[in-house]
């Protein structure tokens, strides 16, 4: 009895003010919402639970905030979490401009960030921080996934639709190296203001620039926009195929699989993979009425590798914290023994997917095919290549 | 081939062509906002979340009720409007007597409640709508390829726009309307019902944006945020044709789809903001617009 008590003592001594507190933020009324979201707090709550609701007898409670997308709000909000309630994790994360201000007060004031919904890699590369892990996917592996399938495949010649802002540049600036590395070429592009809803005068474009591809460097409602105008004018019906480099489910289930089919992408994860995750998407879908994202199954993975670490070292220390999440494999319905680089990378599998026809299709959510796993050590960028401070020592 | 500063003369005409289906389709949009202003001096930041409700009526019918696209294309505008005139009985008509600004902050608080409680019951990925199987496939001509579906919209636009102009400016109602407006007190006397017009002029106004919305239903994803982005375009273009202006709006609206069009060729990533350049040169050199009234 005075045993229990005693360790007890020591290990509320170790978790400072006896609570674990993990902030949620998030776009939660925008663009961004429905691939994270509240889908995606939904999916942190649920690792909450699956734990137990508690870590070594210490209350585990969850704080959300919508960020809007915007930096500020987000670097604000975050502030204020870690100065008036001492939140010891941030999850989520899902605009890249929004994680790379929210990393910054992270590491001024020693605290643990999970970012799972941004698709920079800089995030791990020259915006690294002893502070922060990048979960669930990046553009590195977008661009090297989807673009080197292709032009292996004899898609040589590309003309590339770009979003007209970091995000875009940086994964125009990726496939451009990969296609023109593996013997391609990229024939035209077009920079399109972020967001545009008609499409049809760029469709035009590409298609008389007589390029067997045509590549999409962009996200969410744009691609959405692309592929929707693509199919009205006969993109695929007169020879040219098109290839999404950051397509989310939820952007596919959108289109339809009328508009989307035989298309190729690159995804971290998906809820059809093998029985595991099956089951744990089939428990998501009877809270939320809509099967995971990439995204929000990351939040889940995330949070419980996280909450696993603290109960083993039986601390909130971020760097004490951090280093047992470094030293020990994810595996989980995400990952299989997936790693986390001294930059922060959570390196595992990627999947290279095609959009399945209608006809294939055998339910509202059954979306793609596995064409290809590819290795995490072969999707993202060597640790030989990185500009993050704590690689280059 | 012929080029033009480097574009063969083809291309320049494919995207001219496109220009023009967008340019109606602005036209259109602008119509409804220039009438309400023009007759009943609203600015009505509802717009954008009524063509969105016009679209959303589409596909819930088409989804619920097996509502058909030609169906859809009547009966949504009746319903759509028909909300129109209980907001305008029961909301506009309260602060009809206060400043303009009442009216705009009222609409735009509308647009923000339907807006998020749409997003909360459908998120925001949006759906698509079906093209009508008799409107699908396309026409190749000798420039572009032009979905059949785009050649209606442009067809459909221009004629909704000419017969609206001509309700107003050309017929008797259309002058009752504008008398109305003009001095109520006086057009009272004369036995017309003023409150009546004024409620069915607001209720046209809203059912033009969801015939608009019907119309886009099948290019754009069906989402609860497709209305605030064109808004703001849709009103640079009222602003520049001259508030209120119903010839304006249309001859704008046609204008600034080719200008945005030759832009998305020339210089593509200004291609959002051309228009709102323009806005302001026309304002500099000409502050009513330019089919505006001086005040």
């Amino acid at each position: 009895m005075m045993g229990s008590l005693l360790s007890a003592g020591i290990a509320q001594a170790d978790i400072s003010d006896g609570v674990i507190k993990i902030g949620y933020l998030a776009d939660m009324s925008g663009t961004y919402r429905d691939l994270a979201g509240p889908g995606g707090l939904d999916a942190l709550k649920m690792a909450v639970e699956d734990f137990g609701g508690s870590v070594n007898g210490m209350p585990i409670e969850v704080l959300s905030a919508d960020d809007r997308n915007s930096a500020d709000v987000g670097a604000n909000t975050v502030r204020g979490w870690i100065d008036q309630q001492n939140v010891d994790m941030v999850a989520g994360l899902v605009a890249s401009s929004v994680s790379i201000a929210v990393t910054r007060i992270l590491a001024e004031q020693d605290t643990l960030g999970i970012v799972s919904g941004s698709a920079a890699s800089s995030i791990t590369n020259e915006h690294c921080t002893p502070n922060h892990v990048h979960w669930v996917y990046d553009t590195y592996p977008l661009a090297h996934g989807t673009a080197k399938a292709i032009v292996d495949e004899g898609g040589d010649s590309w003309f590339l639709l770009t979003a007209d802002y970091a995000f875009g540049h940086a994964l125009e600036g990726d496939v451009e190296k990969v296609v023109t590395e593996n013997g391609g070429s990229i024939v035209g592009k077009v920079r399109h203001p972020f967001p545009t809803s008609d499409f049809s005068s760029y469709i035009l474009q590409a298609q008389g620039s007589g390029a067997k591809i045509v590549g999409l460097a962009n996200a969410g409602a744009d691609t959405v926009n692309a592929l929707t105008t693509a199919s009205q004018f006969g993109v695929v019906q007169s020879g040219q195929s098109l290839a999404g480099l950051l397509i989310f489910l939820n952007d596919v289930h959108a289109l339809g699989l009328e508009v989307a089919q035989g298309l190729q992408l690159t995804t971290g994860w998906y809820w059809d993979l093998n029985d595991e995750t099956r089951a744990w998407s089939q428990r998501y879908y009877e809270r939320n009425a809509r099967m995971p994202t990439m995204v929000q199954a990351g939040i889940y993975s995330s949070t419980l590798h996280y909450l696993n670490a603290v109960a083993a070292t039986g601390s909130d220390d971020t760097a004490t914290v951090r280093a047992k999440m470094g030293e020990t494999p994810v595996n989980d319905m995400f990952a299989n023994n997936g790693t986390i680089r001294a930059d922060g990378r959570m390196v595992h599998d990627m999947y290279l997917v095609k959009v399945k026809t209608p006809a294939e299709s055998q339910g509202e959510w059954d979306v793609y095919d596995v064409i290809r796993t590819i290795p995490g050590a072969e999707a993202y960028r060597p640790l030989a290549d990185s500009q993050c401070e704590l690689v280059k020592g | 081939m012929t080029m033009i500063l480097g574009i063969p003369l083809m291309v320049l005409f494919g995207q001219l062509m496109l220009g023009l289906i967008n340019g109606a389709f602005y036209a259109l949009l602008s119509l409804g906002l220039a009438v309400i202003f023009g007759l009943l001096r609203i600015i009505n930041f509802a717009h954008g979340a009524q063509y969105m409700l016009g679209a959303f009526a589409a596909l819930l019918g088409a989804q619920y009720l097996g509502l058909n696209y030609w169906a859809a294309l009547i009966v949504v505008p009746l319903v759509v409007g028909a909300l129109g005139i209980v907001v305008e009985r029961f909301l506009l008509r309260r602060i009809q007597h206060l400043d303009h600004l009442y009216g705009l902050l009222l609409t735009f608080g509308l647009a923000l409640i339907l807006e998020g409680t749409l997003v909360n019951l459908f998120g925001v990925s949006g759906s698509s709508y079906p093209i009508p199987e008799a409107l699908s496939g396309g026409f190749k001509l000798s420039f572009m390829f032009l979905p059949t579906y785009r050649a209606w919209v442009l067809v459909a636009a221009l004629v909704v726009c000419f017969g609206v102009w001509f309700l107003i400016e050309r017929t008797r109602l259309g002058a009752y309307l504008r008398a109305g407006t003009e001095n109520p007190e006086l057009v009272q006397a004369f036995g017309i019902n003023v409150p009546l017009m004024v409620s069915l002029t607001y209720g046209l106004g809203v059912a033009l944006a969801a015939f608009a919305g019907v119309l886009a239903a099948p290019l754009y994803p069906v989402s609860p945020t497709m209305g605030s982005s064109l808004l703001i375009v849709v009103f640079a273009v009222v602003v520049i044709g001259g508030m209120g202006s119903i010839l304006g709006a249309i001859l704008t609206g046609l204008a600034m789809g080719l200008i945005e069009g030759l832009t998305k060729v020339f210089y593509p990533e200004a291609a959002n903001t051309v228009i709102f350049v323009v806005m302001v040169m026309v304002l500099m050199l000409r502050p009513a617009g330019l089919f505006g009234k001086e005040a």
